[in-house]
């Protein structure tokens, strides 16, 4: 009993983490940058200087100046408010589709976890034939079986990545069950869902903070590339994935429509890594003494 | 060893059911009727007629999912709609093609991975380990779709040096095929040489600090014999374990890869496949990708096993 009450007594470690993790360079650049787009995807329509579906054929893959800063693209679109647009796919991707991960992952990693015998071996099994599957190849085919849509290509993505967060939260789980808090809450009487949900689940929480963050970036980068491959967002709505596929066509005569949607997903993805890898670092027990 | 192995075989089988279930289970996500959906866009009633009664669409799940796998089995994948020739006939077609992207590219990830991880674990908190550190955070960042476009836009564009895209067998000219390929692998290459150089960088770290590096240092050899020979010998071990498994990340990008150069691979046949609803296609290169990934899985095992003598108790 001691111990679930000094389970309950001890301050939050949230603060902890946050000044660890501030004084990380690299994660703090991260932050800056995911809140630098994810402001740009919420503010898109006061952002953007242009209307990024407006065609103009006088302006044509026209060169970066002053009235395009960074230029227009083949039916003469201005590109920085397409970036800007395109946000919001982006974010929207990697945020949704980690969500579905997560919802899905979470409850039966610890059902495989906490129940053990056929339960586990029938949820592994499972596990390991998702993961046997590469996933961008997964999720192309999950895309083609539900039809091209940004919203088939979120679910493509999230169930793609499931396993991950099946496999880390049963791990997790299994060395949880047999810490003595947990034996202390199970010989309390406790029923099993609330040992689950109260004792084991905050006590895993960290590991899959750190990676939803990976997942995210690891999302953004799925999204592009089935946009890319023209799995997801549809033309003309904007999305940097799908940018880059017409731009290939164009790169000898237009190559700043390469170049600005490549970067931002480059950036985007760099932060939410840089982002996890410190937040991992921060998280870790190991580095709390 | 035998028990060892036939532990091994046992996991196999049923992921491989579940594999199989899987991909079954992909038809069921189609809208509407299956045989119209994968007739194609032609939607021929001949065509309809003849995948109906193939697939025993009348039939109950169950007895469907059995007359699927035992064809697969058989080496059955079906037959592509498009093109009118056995699945599995196509994906022997495109595999050499990808097989020889795909080992360039390793070539090109252990050879920069491997080096710049025992140069950032030998020279570890300088600016070289630094470096190596922002090299594979690049590495992992970058989409590699758009390296392809830059990469295309220096040395076909502006350079001239080698050409954007098209594919020339080797058995025609290897030369071009050579030019036309090296840009895809190194594309390609340039993700897994990110991952390569942690793992060689930890493995490394690990084994430097560990005795018999101290003992070999203590008699006095010279310092490139001690990391060459004593520590990167041993460090190789996980580092071939955990690149064997990197191949699911190789086949992901192959299909972007293979997009951007135009080369007509695996990643091409299943992307061609999806926008003609070739969906038996699909399927089977799914399918045919996480059986060769379970089976690697299981040599990498072997390996470790036979070449770790700790292992074998």
């Amino acid at each position: 009993m001691a111990a679930v009450v000094f389970q309950d007594a001890e301050p939050k470690p949230g603060g902890k983490t946050w000044k660890r993790l501030r004084r990380r360079g690299g994660a703090m650049f991260g932050l800056t940058v995911v809140v630098f787009f994810v402001l740009t995807a919420v503010l898109a329509p006061w952002l953007a200087p242009y209307d990024p579906l407006a065609t103009s054929w006088s302006e044509v893959r026209g060169a970066p100046g002053a009235a395009h800063l960074f230029g227009s693209d083949e039916l003469g679109r201005d590109v920085l408010s397409r970036i800007i647009w395109g946000a919001r796919a982006s974010i929207l991707a990697g945020v949704v589709s980690v969500s579905i991960s997560l919802a899905l992952g979470v409850p039966i990693g610890m059902a495989a976890g906490y129940l053990g015998r056929w339960a586990d071996a029938l949820i592994s099994r499972i596990t390991d034939a998702m993961l046997a599957c590469p996933f961008l190849i997964l999720a192309i085919a999950l895309a083609a079986f539900l039809g091209p849509s940004l919203t088939n290509a979120m679910i493509a993505i999230g169930i793609s990545a499931t396993p991950v967060f099946i496999r880390l939260t049963r791990a997790q789980v299994l060395a949880a069950k047999s810490e003595d808090y947990v034996e202390a809450a199970r010989a309390l009487g406790n029923p099993h869902l609330r040992i689950a949900l109260r004792h084991i689940f905050p006590n895993i929480v960290a590991p899959l903070i750190v990676q939803a963050t990976l997942a995210i970036a690891a999302a953004v980068i799925a999204e592009a590339s089935l946009s890319f491959l023209g799995l997801g967002q549809q033309p003309p709505v904007p999305s940097w994935g799908s940018m880059l596929n017409t731009a290939r066509n164009y790169v000898d005569q237009a190559p700043w429509i390469a170049i600005w949607p490549g970067l931002s997903i480059f950036l985007l993805v760099l932060s939410f890594n840089l982002l996890g890898d410190g937040l991992r670092d921060a998280l870790d027990p190991r580095h709390r003494a | 060893m035998l028990r060892f192995l036939l532990q091994r075989l046992a996991t196999i089988v049923p992921t491989l059911f579940f594999v199989s279930v899987l991909i079954f289970g992909l038809q069921q996500l189609l809208p509407g009727d299956p045989a119209t959906a994968l007739a194609g866009e032609e939607r021929d009633p001949e065509a309809i007629r003849y995948l109906r009664q193939k697939f025993h669409l009348d039939e109950p799940l169950p007895v469907r999912y059995w007359y699927w796998a035992s064809g697969v089995l058989k080496g059955d994948l079906g037959d592509s709609v498009r093109i009118q020739k056995p699945v599995t006939e196509l994906i022997l077609e495109k595999l050499p093609v990808t097989i020889q992207l795909a080992t360039m590219a390793m070539l090109i990830a252990l050879v920069i991975g491997v080096t710049a991880g025992v140069i950032s674990a030998v020279k570890r908190d300088t600016w070289w380990d630094y470096g190596a550190n922002v090299f594979a955070l690049w590495g992992l960042s970058t989409p590699n779709f758009w390296l392809g476009i830059l990469l295309i836009l220096v040395f076909a564009v502006q350079l001239g040096w080698l050409p954007a895209s098209g594919y020339v067998s080797p058995f025609e000219d290897l030369g071009a095929n050579l030019a036309a390929m090296i840009m895809p692998a190194f594309v390609l290459g340039n993700a897994i040489a990110a991952v390569l150089m942690r793992h060689t960088r930890s493995a490394m770290l690990q084994v430097l600090s560990s005795d018999y590096v101290r003992t070999a240092r203590a008699k006095g050899l010279d310092e490139r014999v001690v990391v060459l020979k004593h520590a990167l010998r041993n460090a190789l071990i996980p580092i071939i374990t955990l690149g064997a498994l990197e191949f699911g990340t190789l086949l992901s990008g192959a299909v972007l890869t293979e997009q951007v150069f135009t080369i007509p691979g695996f990643g091409k046949l299943i992307v061609d496949a999806v926008f003609n609803r070739d969906y038996s296609v699909v399927q089977g290169v799914v399918l045919f990708t996480a059986t060769v990934y379970i089976m690697l899985n299981l040599l990498a095992d072997l390996a470790y096993f036979f070449v770790n003598p700790r292992m074998r108790h």
